[in-house]
């Protein structure tokens, strides 16, 4: 039954060194807090998994915590790359990276499988596509039915999802909404969650019974933390701060900088910061 | 008759490729801003589809990455990333996908994960993400790119979505029997594919363009049709309705 915690608890309590770590979230929604909480805590070896690897983990990368990562897309969405994950590919910088690389198709398959308790994914792909010469985990099988050549890779099971959602009720059931990516598949795929919420209500009011909705028992930890998606963006609460992202490609071109810049920002600081960050982005009405 | 850049002549012919009827699949940049100018002239029915599971988006202004919120705030419905990738995409339901590239080759193979060796890079690029399945599972791909040397090669460092491989019939001998590209908008000229050898031809020249400067911006012999004609210059309309969009993009980026 999902447990309300301060974020360094949550985190604390299921973020082990070494463990695969999933903090999922496409564009809208994406984990920034809780992130910053597991490098202010220092984790290391970890296995990142995520269809869109973007600013925090460029920032989880650059600041020595990342083993590996599983990724289909490593871009700053809308403006370039991302050069702390080129130093450390490119330079062995602050330490080797160890990536296997898929496709969007493959990784949603893949977090899907591992919600369905199934050991891997099958799906209609990488045709002539060249990450099966670099990857050992794209295979291929035959349909028994049709003998149809299919691709199939395994199912993501991470030790531990992060995600950010709109809010809980007082009994920690979880409710998303707006662009959801593979959130929900990658708590149920997970041993354990975190899940940072904007606020905690009393309970859902005029929720479409359809609604994305996580139940408390299927949670581990949550803890509330406004603005804890910032500079990705909560529907209803604020927008994306794309200026932030601009940003984002000049501080991590530089090494010096990019601690400069994690020591003021993420090191020295504390969950209750965000909330300022996202006061200029509030969404009207 | 008004004057316009390469790029906007580019964005306009790749918008004129789009109808009414169409179902498209949409990549972030030059793709996006393509089909949202479709949508906003000629094909104000076209269905615009964002990986980020937006179904019928009709953004006001063009988003900065393709999960922006005004994408699901303005989608007839938003579903998550794997029914996007499982039923809509894989389930045949998508007409035409509009990719971008950092590299192409003359069969519309693209490359978007890495220039040099893939163990030993030179440079990173983002990677594949929705392209190698959008590349054969769209009933036909458009491809818009400006022309340069390092952009349009003869060979690429690194296959991530499947064109023509290597030409006539390579496609469908690796089971793909969607149509693959078919068209290539450039700021020079549209290419189209040869029906038999599968190579990109110019039809058509955009107003100005010369086969030298298309011939100097690519990597390989460039083919032509016997018949090459010259692109319709923008309309007053087009240009208009392009950079209201434009200039709304930016007051809606910069306000932020």
């Amino acid at each position: 039954m999902a447990k309300f915690q301060s974020l360094a608890d949550a985190v604390a309590d299921n973020l082990n060194d070494g463990d695969s770590v999933a903090f999922e979230g496409f564009t809208h929604l994406i984990p920034h807090a809780a992130a910053h909480e597991a490098i202010r805590q220092g984790r290391k070896d970890l296995t990142v998994m995520r269809m869109t690897p973007d600013m925090i983990y460029d920032q989880l990368i650059g600041m020595g915590c990342v083993k590996k990562m599983i990724f289909s897309f490593a871009g700053n969405p809308g403006v370039g790359l991302l050069r702390r994950f080129r130093d450390a590919l490119e330079n062995g910088w602050p330490h080797q990276l160890e990536i296997e690389e898929h496709s969007h198709a493959a990784m949603a398959n893949a977090y899907e499988a591992g919600a369905a308790g199934l050991p891997c994914a099958i799906f209609r792909g990488y045709r002539g596509a060249e990450l099966t010469r670099v990857n050992p985990n794209i295979r291929f099988v035959e349909c028994p039915f049709t003998g149809e050549k299919l691709a199939a890779v395994p199912a993501l099971r991470p030790d531990v999802a992060v995600i950010h959602a709109l809010k809980a009720n007082r009994k920690g059931d979880v409710f998303l909404e707006g662009i959801t990516g593979v959130q929900k598949e990658a708590v149920l795929a997970a041993k354990r969650s975190i899940v940072t919420v904007e606020e905690i209500v009393d309970d859902f009011e005029g929720l479409s019974p359809n609604a994305t909705v996580l139940p408390a028992w299927t949670v581990t930890s949550i803890a509330v933390v406004p603005g804890g998606a910032h500079p990705s963006y909560t529907q209803g609460y604020y927008g994306r701060d794309n200026s932030a992202y601009l940003e984002w490609d000049k501080i991590a071109s530089d090494r010096d900088k990019f601690m400069d810049w994690m020591k003021a920002n993420v090191l020295d600081r504390t969950p209750d910061i965000f909330a300022g960050r996202v006061a200029h982005l509030k969404t009207q009405g | 008759m008004s004057t316009f850049t390469p790029t906007e002549m580019m964005t306009v012919a790749a918008a004129r490729a789009l109808s009414n009827d169409d179902v498209c699949f949409v990549g972030i940049g030059a793709p996006s801003a393509a089909c949202n100018l479709a949508r906003l002239t000629h094909a104000p029915d076209i269905t615009l589809i964002y990986e980020s599971g937006t179904i019928g988006t009709a953004p006001t202004v063009l988003p900065l990455s393709i999960g922006d919120g005004e994408l699901c705030d303005t989608a007839l419905n938003t579903v998550s990333v794997p029914e996007m990738f499982r039923y809509w995409l894989q389930g045949g339901r998508i007409t035409v996908g509009f990719l971008g590239g950092a590299q192409l080759d003359r069969f519309g193979n693209i490359n978007t994960t890495v220039v040099g060796d893939y163990d030993k890079p030179k440079v990173r690029l983002p990677g594949g993400g929705g392209a190698p399945e959008i590349a054969i599972s769209c009933g036909e791909i458009f491809i818009t790119m400006k022309q340069s040397t390092r952009g349009f090669v003869e060979k690429l460092d690194f296959i991530t979505s499947l064109g023509h491989g290597k030409g006539g019939s390579d496609r469908a001998d690796h089971g793909v029997h969607t149509k693959g590209p078919t068209r290539l908008i450039t700021d020079l000229a549209v290419w189209e594919t040869d029906p038999q050898t599968k190579e990109f031809t110019v039809t058509s020249l955009h107003p100005g363009a010369s086969r030298k400067d298309v011939e100097d911006t690519v990597g390989w012999p460039a083919k032509f049709a016997d018949h090459v004609i010259e692109t319709p210059a923008p309309s007053a309309e087009e240009l208009q309705v392009l950079r209201d969009l434009h200039a709304r993009t930016k007051a809606a980026h910069e306000g932020q």
